[in-house]
């Protein structure tokens, strides 16, 4: 013992809750072992791990994360001035969802998503401002265009999961390798359906990655409350399929899990459960008023788990990053969003016949009637 | 042509399309090995393999679900949801994902899926088997909801549900199953929906019926014919389109109509007729429209169902005061 204070001993009572904090969600996670993890939140690789994936493919996710971002921010603005619908950001998760998604090969594989996947929907292959138009709330953002494998955004949550194991082992039953990935969380991970699909996916081997989003939040429901399980992987088992937890603010983790579940599924092996352990830093949408349930991300122990932040210093490292190169990608992304946000806006604003077309192939003749009456009352 | 009963009838159908067609699938509970609980698909397993034959977990939600995802990736699924009433279980995965799946991709994904359910009372299942729910889908646009009365059209119209590139659901008659024969082409022929047809002529009265309430209408008919009393049957066929046009006509040649159905009273599809009849066809009406169903009860247990399925008696009765009225 020595008269010096120590480190501890000289911060304030926050700082040494926001310490305690930080240490909850560490210990929160499965312990040591059980969970990939291959960039630590300091930007290191962790000791005796391999970086899955090269530095210019690094650099291509980095884009698509910042892009993400970059998008949540404008969305939100829009979304404040009228000119967009409801919206619910990626933030925090960028890694989770640009991860899996790296791992995916848009030529043959699909996604099943549900409504926070952005830069994994858009980089497979969904139009960027075709997303925006939708959350703008008109119909035909809602069409993903022909030849894109992405099915429509879900909003009844869990309810694509059955699609995606009827897709998955429908393509194989005809012999395709395709590989089907379907996202949801750990609010879905409560519904009926997600037991249901992930029971037949395990009796039909259905080549399906399960890609559950585990952000700790079910708008203000915390996961403490989805389950009484200290995970959701485990639930795999009972299954009878592998199930995975990953560091879901490590983009190489992410990545490495979702590919060797993607092989496997390929190989006829079967389904895999991943868990993404990550965070919704902010709003579940921008109709929700998170201070009634959650503390600022900044107090809440995530802010420094940034899936962002720690892929930039791993590339700094790497001689790959600095400030120039920020500010020329930014800059490129900033120009993309803009455009995207331009097409959005000028597209054919929606009109009313559209609320009666692509009811039925072929429309029974009350609603053509209908649509005449209301289009047409004279 | 051949007699068959609307079982064997169902089963033609599907035995047919799915050699014609090899991008057809079955899949439901007890479907495959079993052949199902009511032999609908009896032998499909041993024909087609098990490719194309699935014995599917408990769990309806999950088979009209991954109906949608198999039709998505290509094949023609046609799910059997063992009972109509079971389908309280899977209504999410049929009102709001398959029945508007075109809508909501702005017509990039469209669900060609077929829903066999079998419904109705009178053979004492058990509870939750039997109810009438036919209007619950009718309120969900984009499925079309067909209900067959005989085993011509099961036939035919199973046959045009296989291949209509939007969700139907076929309700077949359990009652009916063994009870009801008719004359079945061979080979080939689809029955087109929206078309509903007079299957008793007469000039008192329009009885509007469908399913196995049409044979209901039919012996209520021969009852008043003693009488005195020219009913007409109308069976409608398919809710979903729904036969305006055909409606109108028919109730417009007798000036009388009365609606029979095995769904509680209120809200059920004679509602509609009502209002639709009212609407297209007040001024040749010499009577109130009058409707004959279920009471506003839960589907009893099986020992007094009979006390609530509409009954030849209670349509008689209402008839009569429907031809009565001044």
């Amino acid at each position: 013992m020595t008269d010096q204070p120590s480190a501890d001993d000289r911060k304030t009572e926050a700082e040494l809750d926001l310490d305690r904090k930080k240490e909850e969600v560490e210990e929160s996670f499965a312990g040591p072992g059980e969970r990939l993890e291959i960039l630590a939140p300091d930007g290191t690789v962790r000791p005796g791990a391999e970086v899955p994936l090269g530095t210019e493919q690094v650099r291509d996710a980095l884009r698509w994360m910042m892009l993400s971002r970059t998008v949540d921010v404008r969305a939100i603005s829009l979304q404040r001035q009228g000119r967009m619908g409801t919206f619910s950001a990626v933030r925090g998760q960028e890694a989770s969802v640009v991860g899996s998604s790296f791992a995916l090969d848009p030529a043959r594989d699909w996604i099943v998503p549900q409504y926070r996947e952005l830069p994994g929907v858009v980089r497979h292959g969904f139009p960027l401002d075709g997303y925006l138009l939708y959350w703008m709330g008109n119909p035909a953002g809602g069409r993903v265009p022909d030849g894109v494998r992405v099915l429509p955004l879900q909003i009844a949550l869990a309810a694509q999961l059955p699609h995606a194991v009827g897709l998955g082992w429908g393509l194989r039953l005809q012999g395709s390798d395709s590989v089907v990935t379907t996202y949801f969380g750990d609010g879905a991970s409560s519904e009926g359906d997600t037991h249901e699909a992930m029971n037949l996916a395990g009796v039909t081997r259905a080549p399906v990655v399960f890609f559950l989003q585990n952000n700790g939040w079910a708008i203000s429901t915390p996961r403490t409350k989805q389950t009484a399980a200290s995970n959701f992987a485990s639930r795999a088992e009972g299954y009878g399929f592998p199930g995975v937890i990953v560091d879901g603010n490590d983009l190489f983790a992410v990545y490495e899990a979702t590919r060797q579940a993607v092989e496997r599924a390929r190989r006829g092996e079967g389904p895999t459960l991943i868990e993404s352990q990550t965070y919704r830093m902010g709003a579940h949408n921008t109709a929700d008023d998170p201070t009634r349930y959650m503390e600022p991300v900044e107090l809440s122990g995530w802010d420094e788990r940034d899936p962002i932040r720690r892929v930039t210093t791993w590339l700094s490292a790497q001689g790959a990053w600095d400030d120039d190169a920020e500010r020329e990608m930014q800059a490129g992304i900033d120009r993309q969003v803009d455009e995207a946000i331009e097409s959005a806006e000028a597209f054919t604003p929606p009109n009313p016949e559209q609320i009666y077309t692509h009811v039925y192939a072929d429309p029974p003749e009350r609603l053509r009637a209908q649509q005449r009456a209301a289009l047409d009352p004279h | 042509m051949a007699t068959m009963t609307m079982i064997e009838a169902i089963r033609s159908a599907l035995r047919e399309e799915m050699a014609r067609d090899e991008s057809v699938v079955a899949l439901g509970q007890d479907i495959g090995q079993l052949g199902g609980v009511f032999r609908a698909t009896d032998g499909l397993l041993k024909e087609f393999g098990a490719d194309r034959v699935f014995d599917m977990p408990l769990a309806e939600a999950v088979i009209a679900g991954s109906a949608l995802g198999l039709a998505v990736s290509g094949l023609v699924p046609v799910a059997e949801i063992q009972f109509l009433g079971f389908t309280h279980q899977a209504f999410h995965q049929i009102a709001p994902q398959l029945a508007r799946y075109r809508y909501r991709s702005q017509g990039r994904y469209n669900a060609q899926v077929t829903i066999r359910t079998p419904f109705g009372g009178g053979v004492r299942t058990p509870e939750l088997h039997s109810d009438a729910l036919e209007a619950q889908f009718v309120q969900s646009p984009g499925i079309k909801v067909v209900m067959p009365s005989n085993p011509y059209d099961a036939k035919g119209m199973l046959l045009e549900a296989i291949r209509d590139p939007d969700p139907v659901l076929f309700c077949e008659p359990l009652r009916g199953y063994r009870l009801v024969k008719g004359e079945v082409p061979e080979g080939d022929y689809t029955v087109p929906f929206g078309h509903s047809r007079v299957t008793r002529e007469g000039t008192d009265v329009t009885l509007v019926a469908w399913s196995a309430a049409v044979q209901l209408a039919e012996r209520a008919a021969d009852r008043l014919a003693q009488e005195g009393i020219e009913a007409q049957v109308l069976d409608l066929r398919t809710l979903v389109p729904l036969d305006v046009a055909g409606l109108v006509s028919a109730v417009e040649s007798t000036g009388r109509c009365v609606v029979v159905h095995e769904a509680p009273l209120t809200a059920g599809f004679g509602a509609e007729v009502v209002a639709t009849v009212q609407e297209e066809a007040f001024y040749s009406l010499e009577a109130p429209v009058a409707r004959v169903a279920a009471p506003d009860t839960p589907y009893p247990i099986a020992s007094i169902e009979d006390y609530y399925i509409p009954s030849v008696e209670r349509v008689v009765d209402a008839v009569r005061r429907t031809v009565d009225a001044k």
